[in-house]
């Protein structure tokens, strides 16, 4: 018994979880199918930054439009995803990087954009008090922020099912497939049929699309955080080095997030990573000297999500370039979170009107098409 | 203060020091395998011998014969040629069977060929209504002072719950001349019954005639209460008060400063799950124990465990556990040595386990609560808060996270972990094993953040200065 | 709340909880010091400020957390005392609060 859905979507992340959730404000009733549980690798675990700071041009507009719904979230999907808008600050450590920061700001300027404000050693400290001394200034984001990211995603999960979208949690999508121009996915004894398929599999996404004909150079990479026991309130924009791998956030409840890109060895078969102390030492090593307040702290848990890096560093986000009906959506690099929303909401409108406003060329699977592929995963 | 580990490289590496670990230390050290011991106690002993070297209550009958065996067992690792380290707190273990310790505020890396665990047990978790007022503790808290310390209570105090330790412990405080005002016995009568099938083990076992001995001993000094089903701690910001009601409706309220708390021993599992240990769900025990072969081998390759980390078992099991573990890990590492088969041994160790199992298995509404009682005490979370969030869409322990954050606190889920589960499996009509447990993930305790930044920057340079 | 038993006779050792000095013995772990002082050592939680005392006394519940030397969230009941060491009682909430 063939089932037939309006949209197939293949990932329970924030990804898929946002584009089930705007295609069912579109009217569609679309399926998604997740493997394990909707958040359960990067979109459930990550450092939950909110951020358009220090963005690639070619994902700024989708970061900006998402930026939007962020401010909104609570009336999308019923629940303030924990999110909270201090600005996100860059810290230049030096004056080479601090020049660094100042041509940055001044290309985005004359790219149009204006979200990045070059500031100086006493707007940082005004921000953030307790940065060292030595630091002389940054880039600041102010509308920016961070959220709950396994909050957020869950309730992006739920308010899609609430609208009318069927999940199917804790099973793979197995033998994707196009049969006279419909695409048909086996999930356990169930079949979908569907004119639509969105690739968001994270991790998995590369396999996908490489089945389908798509390779492309990505590769399966696991950040690692770690936390903090509750600390004495000290900060309240997220913060970000521009030399060195750090991000840095303090929540409500004064606990520490701590994380920076630093990787655990992945076992994706396994659904394990493999914890890498001595790069969190590095980290912690950064965090003890830029702020004192943290040497005493203790460090109550460190893990890593699983998720794609593409070769670029920037997600494959758009129409397929072979197939009619595909669509990917993955590969965003370590940065996807924030751009959830946003990606969800452009996505069902180019399934549901064949196009968007919002500038997403860049972003294309075209632009492997001339390169030699080197997949990876 | 002890000293960082003299290698980094070991051929066994034994983590706890309670009667597994120590049997086992003694033994692969013995082998002239070279071992290292870690520990997180001051001294050896575990919690059933706390204090075995150091204890101020020195008269033997105070403490009782069991506690004095492990003396010499002590002794013999001690002996033995082993590395023992005391106050280590191993906070990582890996697939690589990478150890990080972290010993007198600075951590450093050792690795192993083999790996014994011996961690052993922790007690249940007793989510009562009030258990987080102060003045409501374990009775293995009261135990541990006891032998360490020398400190009994002398304020209104009551013990409740079920289980030998129980019981032990009435008897010593008792013989140590501190106070009980009252035992409150929640053993459900129906386990009675349920029991009898395993009665024939228990009779022949020494746990028996040990058993009704110390019962009768507390019984002549204090009044008990049997077949209790209701308790609540209460009090506004100290305990003041335990109100209880029994199953043939009898209801009462004692006024205490001290509440002893105690349903048994389960195993600990923090270590063992964070290295990727597989685990299930044991319907008698009501617990999680590791997937082990016959000698304590785990899923991972090269790591054991012993002791009752590998299921409840009691001390002399333990301590033979941990010899057929050792055994293992020499036969590996030296094949021409010749190994004693340890399984009869094994088998009378074990005898009359099945029945306190039954017998002293917890009534559900004394594991899984309900309302405005505190599930996890890190995060101060009740039972309706997880229900509500079950209710909007968690669907087990890590789910239940992103709700509410429960298991995320210092505790790391120990004293939550069972609760959250068998809370969640009633809730969702599944079985604990389905509903599952936390991902959990090292440091298994937490580690200061400048230990960590004082880790040496590179490989060769943890080893350079572990070396130095 | 306890007493010790008679006969112990291990060595007196004197710390200091919010300065005032008590008397411990050698082999005591803070945590059993504390119990044993007579003093109101309740500590603050985190979350909400309630009140706790230690409740495992093995390294498991972490309602034992306390400040020792100035370093803070110790393990009150798996560090032995020491002479002359500095105790704080955890404030929780009011140290943290934003």
């Amino acid at each position: 018994m063939i089932k037939h859905a309006d949209a197939i979507i293949v990932g329970g992340g924030i990804h898929g979880c946002s584009t089930a959730l705007h295609l069912c404000l579109a009217g569609l009733k679309p399926v998604l199918i997740e493997k394990d549980y909707a958040g359960r690798h990067a979109s459930g675990v990550n450092a939950g930054g909110v951020r358009q700071l220090m963005r690639d041009v070619a994902e700024i507009p989708l970061s900006i439009r998402s930026m939007g719904i962020w401010e909104t979230i609570v009336d999308l999907v019923d629940d303030d995803c924990g999110f909270e808008s201090h600005g996100q600050v860059l810290v230049a450590e030096n004056d080479a990087e601090l020049d660094a920061c100042r041509a940055r700001v001044a290309d985005l300027n004359a790219h149009g954009f204006t979200h990045e404000e070059l500031i100086d050693g006493a707007e940082l400290r005004r921000l953030v008090p307790a940065v060292a001394e030595s630091c002389p200034g940054g880039v600041v984001s102010r509308r920016d922020g961070a959220a709950q990211p396994a909050r957020t995603t869950t309730a992006f999960r739920r308010k899609a099912e609430q609208l009318g979208a069927t999940i199917r949690e804790g099973i793979a999508a197995t033998n994707i497939r196009r049969e006279h121009g419909v695409w048909h996915v086996d999930v356990g004894a169930e079949t979908f049929a569907s004119r639509v398929l969105v690739n968001a599999a994270g991790a998995w996404a590369g396999r996908l699309a490489t089945q389908l004909g798509e390779p492309v150079p990505v590769e399966t990479i696991a950040p690692m955080l770690m936390i903090t026991s509750p600390v004495a309130h000290f900060i309240d924009p997220v913060v970000i080095l521009r030399g060195r791998k750090l991000s840095f956030k303090q929540f409500p409840n004064g606990t520490v997030l701590i994380g920076g890109g630093h990787l655990a060895a992945p076992d994706q078969d396994r659904n394990e990573t493999v914890l890498d102390w001595r790069k969190l030492a590095e980290s912690a090593r950064t965090v003890s000297e830029l702020f004192e307040v943290m040497r005493s702290a203790t460090i109550t848990r460190a893990w890593a999500g699983i998720e794609a890096r593409m070769r670029d560093d920037i997600p494959v986000f758009g129409p397929s370039a072979l197939h009619e009906g595909l669509f990917h959506q993955f590969g965003f690099s370590a940065h996807g979170f924030q751009l959830g929303p946003g990606a969800g909401a452009v996505m069902a409108e180019l399934i549901v009107h064949g196009g968007t406003q919002t500038r997403i060329g860049g972003l294309s699977i075209e632009r492997f098409r001339k390169t030699t592929p080197s997949a990876t995963a | 203060m002890s000293a960082a580990p003299k290698q980094d490289q070991y051929d066994v590496v034994v983590i706890g020091a309670g009667p597994a670990g120590l049997a086992a230390t003694a033994m692969t050290a013995e082998a002239g395998l070279s071992t290292l011991l870690l520990d997180e106690n001051a001294g050896p002993g575990g919690q059933v011998w706390r204090a075995i070297n150091s204890t101020p209550v020195k008269t033997e009958a105070l403490l009782g014969v069991d506690y004095w065996s492990g003396a010499e067992i002590a002794r013999a690792a001690r002996d033995s040629g082993a590395e023992i380290i005391h106050r280590a707190t191993v906070w990582s273990l890996d697939r690589d069977l990478e150890i990080g310790v972290s010993v007198g505020g600075g951590s450093a890396f050792v690795r192993a060929k083999r790996v014994i665990i011996a961690t052993g047990a922790q007690e249940r978790p007793f989510p009562i209504p009030g258990w987080t007022l102060p003045g409501v503790m374990t009775a293995g808290a009261a135990q541990t002072m006891l032998k360490s310390s020398g400190l009994v209570p002398d304020c209104p105090t009551v013990l409740a719950g079920q289980g030998p330790l129980l019981w032990l412990l009435a008897a010593q405080i008792l013989r140590l001349g501190g106070r009980i005002d009252r035992v409150l016995d929640t053993t459900p009568r129906a386990n009675y019954i349920a029991a009898l099938p395993h009665a024939f083990g228990f009779l022949t076992s020494p746990y028996f005639s040990k058993g009704l001995a110390m019962m009768r001993e507390v019984r002549a000094k204090v009044r008990v209460t049997s077949g209790v089903t209701e308790l609540a701690a209460e009090g506004d910001g100290t305990l003041s008060a335990i109100s209880y009601a029994t199953a043939s409706g009898k209801r009462e309220r004692l006024p205490a400063e001290l509440l002893l708390l105690h349903q048994g021993v389960v195993p600990n599992v923090n270590l063992a799950m964070a290295a990727g240990i597989e685990h299930r769900w044991n319907e008698r025990q009501l617990c999680w124990t590791p997937v082990l072969d016959a000698f304590g081998n785990s899923s991972v390759a090269g790591i054991a465990i012993a002791g009752d980390g590998a299921g409840i078992g009691g001390a002399q099991a333990a301590v033979v556990r941990g010899r057929r573990a050792a055994g293992d890990a020499i036969k590996a590492l030296r094949p021409q040595a010749k190994i004693v088969d340890l399984s009869a041994e094994l088998a009378r160790a074990e005898r009359g386990r099945a029945f306190l199992d039954v017998l002293f298995q917890p009534a559900r509404q004394f594991r899984i609560p309900q309302g405005d009682t505190i599930v996890c005490r890190c995060e101060e979370i009740t039972a309706k808060d997880v229900l509500d969030s079950v209710a909007i869409g968690a669907t087990g322990p890590n789910q239940l996270k992103a709700y509410r954050r429960t298991g995320m606190g210092p505790c790391q889920g120990r004293l939550c972990g069972l609760t959250v589960t068998e809370l969640m499996a009633e809730a969702r009509g599944k079985s604990p094993q389905e509903i599952g447990y936390y991902r959990l993930r090292a440091p298994v305790k937490p580690i200061m953040l400048s230990e960590l930044a004082s880790l040496p920057k590179s490989e060769e340079s943890i080893k350079a200065v572990v070396r130095g | 709340m306890f007493k010790r038993v008679d006969g112990d006779g291990r060595g007196s050792v004197t710390i200091h909880v919010e300065g005032q000095a008590i008397a411990a013995r050698e082999g005591d772990t803070v945590s059993a010091a504390l119990l044993a002082s007579g003093l109101d050592v309740r500590r603050a939680t985190a979350v909400s400020g309630a009140r706790r005392l230690p409740y495992c006394m093995m390294g498991v519940c972490f309602d034992c957390l306390v400040t020792i030397d100035g370093v803070g969230n110790r393990q009150g009941c798996l560090v032995p005392v020491a002479e002359g060491m500095q105790i704080e009682i955890q404030k929780g909430k009011r140290e943290i609060g934003k």
